[in-house]
Order: structure tokens, then sequence, then C-alpha cells
């Protein structure tokens, strides 16, 4: 047995009771997928997530990207990945994923004195 | 002297107009692309192909002297004054008929400008090799645009091959040299063009098969552009482009 709940608005009319057509709740059809742009500044240096954009295949999210995140120099490589690919960690369960670390200061490497000699730490 | 000045300046003014027409076309898409993405790609190319007009024109104002600058020559010359490809000029249509119009463009510029690298003339030299790696990217993604729409859905195709029968005529002139072409690649500075119909002609049957679409044969050649014989939407284009140095000479800003 299935149910269906509506959530309905001040001033709303029920679709079923308004004769409306049926509404889909799916993305339209004629939709590129969304993808994820990484983008290296230059060489030695990581890709770093540069934005998103719809693309209708991989090559074209690459000459995408390139119109529009590299046409101010920006970089020197591109990564591309579909959307939804990407699993992303739960928002409210941020209390126990990342607050524990809050009062483990001794994890922090700033307890050692460092030779004059060592740069670029 | 006099005379072969002339020549290298119509030259120029060929190179520049074409690019430039061809710019202003596909700037008529901005803000109106189908998607957000491929309206910049759009806009990316029109100002490159802005960039090379520039460099011509520049060049163009040097030779000819005459108190000429780069924005006297593109906005102060009237239609007969000007020599681009009829392809160019050739309305937007559909997203089929702007993708098409580029490539075949492209294809063929691709082509030329890697002769004009090894012009005798150093200036062209250094134009035509700068803008090459523009134009491998333009070849690049309008070809790859020709291939989903001629392999795409039933409407893609018979929208990209709409678009085939409305350029294909104006295809022609690109290997058909002016006068002041002839002479230009003579002298060692500009490149005899229908040496690369056959090439072109291979290129682009490559890029239409693997798009499932058919070159025509045995169509009508339009020719003119290039002596300043211009198709019905050369006043319209130049209206608009040139209209605010018209209401307001010499404005600046």
């Amino acid at each position: 047995m299935s149910f269906t709940i509506f959530k309905l608005c001040y001033g709303d009319i029920p679709d079923q009771n308004a004769g409306a057509a049926e509404t889909k709740q799916q993305a339209p059809v004629n939709e590129w997928p969304l993808w994820e742009v990484f983008i290296r500044s230059k060489q030695g240096l990581d890709h770093k997530h540069a934005g998103s954009l719809h693309a209708a295949d991989a090559a074209m999210a690459i000459e995408n990207a390139r119109d529009v995140y590299t046409r101010r120099q920006e970089g020197v490589s591109i990564w591309v990945v579909e959307s939804k690919y990407i699993t992303a960690s739960n928002p409210d369960e941020a209390g126990e994923l990342y607050e524990p670390a809050v009062d483990k200061i001794y994890r922090h490497p700033t307890f050692y004195q460092l030779p004059d000699e060592v740069n670029h730490m | 002297m006099m005379n072969a000045d002339n020549n290298l300046v119509n030259y120029l003014l060929h190179l520049a107009d074409t690019t430039l027409i061809l710019s202003q076309r596909n700037s008529e898409w901005c803000g109106h692309g189908p998607v957000l993405e491929q309206d910049i790609a759009l806009t990316n190319i029109a100002l490159d192909l802005l960039g090379q007009s520039r460099n011509f024109y520049q060049y163009a104002a040097i030779v000819s002297g005459n108190n000429h600058t780069e924005d006297t020559l593109a906005y102060l010359r009237t239609e007969r004054e000007y020599k681009n490809l009829l392809l160019t000029e050739q309305p937007n249509g559909d997203w089929a008929q702007t993708i098409l119009r580029q490539y075949l463009f492209s294809q063929f510029q691709y082509l030329y400008f890697e002769q004009l690298q090894y012009s005798a003339d150093t200036q062209i030299a250094a134009i035509t090799a700068k803008a090459l790696k523009e134009i491998k990217y333009h070849v690049r993604w309008s070809s790859e645009w020709v291939i989903r729409l001629g392999d795409g859905t039933e409407e893609s195709k018979v929208r990209m091959n709409a678009a085939i029968i409305t350029l294909w005529p104006y295809t022609g002139e690109m290997f058909m040299p002016a006068s002041y072409e002839q002479t230009i690649a003579f002298r060692g500075i500009g490149y005899d063009c229908s040496e690369l119909k056959e090439i072109w002609q291979q290129k682009v049957k490559t890029i239409f098969e693997e798009a499932t679409l058919i070159v025509p044969e045995k169509v009508f050649m339009q020719t003119g552009g290039k002596n300043g014989t211009h198709t019905e939407n050369m006043g319209y284009i130049l209206t608009e482009l040139q209209y605010v140095q018209r209401a307001y000479p010499n404005c600046e800003w």
C-alpha cells in the first residue's frame, strides 16, 4: 500500500481537485547532467574545485570547463566528474564527525622546536 | 609600387573583414545561447575572431597610410568596400546553422593559416601563427557539435541537413582567389587558396561521415564577397556594427 503526501500552502489548490495535468517529479529529460570541475592552476599544485556546469558527456564537460573556468588563464589541467558520483558527508552528522577533533590540539605539530634551517613548514 | 601596396591592403582587409563579420555574427548569440556553457563558448570564439581581425586591421592601417586606423577601417567603410567571405555574413539561423557555418569556415581557416604562418611577410606570419592555436580549438569545438547534431536526434539531423543546404553554396568562394589574392600569393606573402580545396573536402567528408551526414555534390557556388559584392544580409550587419560610430562620429569611451 502506498501513500502520497501533498504539502499544500495557504491558497494552493490540489492538482487533483484543480483538474490540472499530472506533474511529474523527475528531472526534465532534455536537461544535461551536472558535472563538478576541478582546475589545477599551475604545474605542481593540486586540482581545486572550481564549480559545476552542465554537459552532455565527459568530453563536452571538459570543453565547457575550458570555456567557463579557464578563460582568464586560471588553469593548466582540468578534471571533471559527474556530480552524482560524488558522495558527500551528511551535515546532520557534523557533530560526531568533526567536533571530537576540536579539543585534540596535541594533534597539531605545534609542540616541536623547528631548527632555523628548515624552511617552508 | 603603389599598385603592389593596394594588393596587400586589399588582401589584409579581406582577412580582417572575414574574421570581423563572423565575430559580429557569433556575438549576436551572446546572452541567447542554448545553455550558459555554450553561450560562453561561442562568445569566446567571437572574441578570438575579433582579436584576429584587429591584428589584420592594424597592419592594414599601417600599410595603407592615409591616416587610417583599425577603427576607421572597421567602422567607416561601406558595404561594397568589405571583402569578407559570403559564408561569414550568412544569418545565424538556428544552432545547427551557426555551428555548421563555424565548422566549415574554421576548417578552411586552419588549413589556410597553416600555410600563411610561413608567409614572406613576417607580420602576417606572426598573426597567423598566433591565431592557429585558437582556430585549432574552434575546429575541435565546432566539429564535435556537427557530429553531435548530425548523429543526434531525428530533429537535430533534420536541422543539420537544412543548414547544409543553406550554407553549402557559400563554401566554393573560399577556394576561388580574387585577383589581389593571386598577386599576393605569387609574391610569397599569401597562399593559393584553390590548393586547399581537396584537403578541405577530405576533412569535411571525414567529419560528415562520422556525423552520418552527406556532402552535397554539384552545387552552384555563390561568389563576390572577396570583391565587395555581398548578399542582402551585409547591409543589416553593418547597420548594427557601425551604428554608434555613425550616430556619434569620433565618440570614445
